[in-house]
């Protein structure tokens, strides 16, 4: 075993680490205040390669790695979770789906756009009565000729109005329960296709979170992604993968808060000395600092184990798991270690405690992925 | 078209430290980077291979770790790299310095050698225009902007308080200023090629065909008597006032520092 980067891995690495300083840190306190959305930077990220990096250039991808894929969004989310939040939802879920699932042609028409940079995508699930229970579909899609017609509401999406290229779940046989779901491709600007209340959120504030609103909205039938009836499936594999870019996320939400924290308690003193010379300080840092290797290891482990062709959904629970959990108690102690500043905008500490709140909810909540982890267990 | 850009490894930092005995640069826990001069030539060559589709190689002289800075050279789009180093070449000043990669270059087909203005570790500004004179070919320095008419280079040459538009037959040399353009990122694709599918060529002693006298610490008639950080400067006043005033102005304060 060797845990170090490969050359090409640190070289990466350090390109989105130099991207994060120079593009994203600048932004990420302005559009968490304003709830902007950062095209400029999307714009970059789609101009440089960032959009494909784990897709294979024949598909017009980067043919990078999964963990490469992990280096770019843990370095992103060192400056700002809205961005690296992006980035995840629409590699790991927008784009990841159509790649494990689509045919030949659905791959040409609508995965190259999106890892070549021209197009944003996003994954939709989650409806007012799906949200962890996601069988509980009442999106409805019936087929009429040589089209889909597609009813229903999905809430809380991330990428939602921004994203071109939708993947969406919904009942073509609501008598077979969980095999009556079906995975279909929307693009934005189809009739009957609408954006509704875009939510208010306690964090990841630049990022687009909004409900979509099918009325008889008709796509072709050649849109239905996977077969008929396999669309529980296509979300529950496309939500494994996703589980790494959101422990990914976590995880570079931890870096950036302790970095940010180290620097700070060595300049700001009380008691005539740096507060760095406190035990508590040197003791909560120490602690934090291993909770964060921990969970790198654990990220990475399933983002190699994906590459490898083997199964790591079970790895891909543990890992977002361990690090939402880490990058909200990191965050939190750093706050504290903040004092008052911590709580105050302008130190952005407090900006990141409430970017990591949402790794412990999304793409399943700590809860699901321990009955994904416990199921394992005791199969 | 065959385009060769010169590159060099430096010091990630302006503030080098000086070894008070040896008088040379600490170079350790320093990171390396690409010389930004270098960086922005690289880019120059890239966007000519953008319009006209030119072949791009870099070349860079230094130790083994120089290899880094040409893969992200490769990374960002260059087509070939020459890495030429052997411990025969080490401690040699601009002179041996320019020998050496001009006989390197003179191995390579080109149209356009670019070469950064200076490197911020040495800061001499020779080494370019020397290749140039070595190869026998016409340079052009200082270059803010640059594009090709036909064979000829025509480059915009910056000076403190005003510029020439100065054009050259190729095959010619030019030394590009960081204010030449913005350099682009490399790719995450271009950083997997760099490794995976290229490679850089590595050029020892026998590879280069230039004399013995002319390289390495022998070769170098430059010796460094010493070296010191620079010193300070206060930032300078602008005065912008009538002529009368601000020769009353310049008066007081040189006889308030006893030069008059």
């Amino acid at each position: 075993m060797d845990f170090s980067l490969s050359k090409e891995h640190q070289m990466a690495q350090k390109l989105f680490r130099d991207f994060a300083i120079r593009e994203v840190e600048p932004l990420a306190e302005e559009i968490d205040e304003s709830h902007r959305f950062p095209w400029e930077t999307v714009h970059k990220m789609q101009k440089n390669g960032f959009m494909g990096i784990p897709f294979s250039k024949e598909l017009g991808g980067q043919g990078c790695d999964t963990l490469t894929y992990v280096l770019a969004v843990e370095e992103i989310a060192k400056f700002c979770g809205t961005t690296a939040v992006i980035l995840s939802a629409h590699t790991s879920l927008g784009a990841d789906a159509i790649k494990n699932h689509g045919t030949p042609e659905q791959k040409e028409k609508f995965l190259r756009p999106l890892i070549s940079g021209e197009k944003l995508g996003a994954f939709a699930l989650t409806e007012v009565e799906a949200g962890s229970d996601a069988s509980r579909q009442q999106s409805k899609a019936v087929l009429d000729g040589d089209e889909w017609v597609l009813n229903g509401t999905k809430m809380f999406i991330t990428n939602g109005e921004v994203a071109d290229t939708y993947v969406v779940f919904a009942m073509t046989d609501k008598s077979q329960g969980t095999r009556g779901i079906s995975a279909f491709i929307v693009e934005k600007g189809t009739p009957g296709f609408s954006f509704g209340l875009k939510e208010k959120k306690m964090g990841i504030n630049g990022s687009s979170t909004c409900e979509l609103i099918f009325e008889d909205c008709r796509i072709p039938k050649d849109n239905l992604l996977g077969r008929e009836g396999k669309g529980f499936g296509v979300a529950m594999s496309t939500l494994d993968g996703g589980r790494i870019g959101i422990g990914a996320m976590a995880l570079g939400l931890a870096e950036g808060a302790l970095d940010r924290t180290i620097r700070y308690v060595k300049e700001r003193k009380q008691f005539n000395q740096s507060i760095s010379k406190f035990q508590n300080t040197q003791f909560v840092l120490a602690q934090l600092k291993t909770e964060i290797e921990a969970t790198r290891w654990l990220v990475y482990q399933a983002a190699i184990l994906k590459d490898s062709g083997k199964p790591f959904g079970n790895e891909a629970a543990m890992a977002k798991l361990k690090a939402s959990q880490t990058a909200n108690l990191v965050t939190r102690e750093c706050v504290q270690l903040h004092g008052g500043y911590g709580y105050i905008q302008s130190f952005q500490v407090e900006r990141m405690m409430r970017d990591s709140k949402i790794t412990e909810i999304f793409e399943g909540t700590s809860e699901v992925m321990k009955m994904v982890i416990s199921g394992n267990l005791l199969r | 078209m065959k385009i060769v850009v010169c590159i060099k490894q430096v010091p990630d930092t302006t503030e080098v430290r000086i070894d008070p005995v040896k008088g040379t640069l600490i170079r350790e826990g320093v990171p390396s980077i690409m010389n930004p001069d270098d960086k922005a030539g690289l880019e120059a060559a890239l966007r000519l291979k953008d319009e006209l589709g030119a072949h791009v190689s870099v070349i860079s002289m230094g130790p083994r770790q120089a290899d880094l800075v040409l893969r992200e050279a490769l990374a960002m789009g260059a087509d070939a790299a020459y890495l030429i180093s052997d411990p025969k070449f080490s401690g040699a000043d601009t002179w041996a310095t320019s020998s050496t990669l001009a006989a390197a270059i003179s191995k390579l087909d080109y149209d356009l050698v670019i070469a950064g203005r200076q490197a911020i570790d040495g800061d001499t500004a020779q080494v370019g225009p020397e290749i140039a004179e070595h190869l026998q070919i016409p340079h052009i320095s200082y270059a803010e902007e640059l594009h090709v008419e036909g064979n000829e280079i025509v480059v915009k040459r910056q000076f403190e308080d005003r510029y020439q538009i100065l054009r050259a037959k190729m095959p010619a040399l030019v030394t590009a200023l960081t204010e030449l353009n913005e350099a682009r990122y490399m790719t995450p694709g271009g950083i997997f090629d760099a490794y995976r599918e290229n490679e850089v060529t590595l050029w020892t002693r026998d590879d280069i065909p230039v004399e013995d006298s002319n390289i390495g610490l022998k070769g170098s008639p430059t010796r460094v008597k010493s070296s010191e950080p620079k010193s300070m400067k206060q930032p300078g006043t602008k005065i912008e006032t009538g002529v009368d005033e601000s020769v009353q102005y310049l008066v007081d304060k040189l006889k308030e520092k006893f030069v008059l």
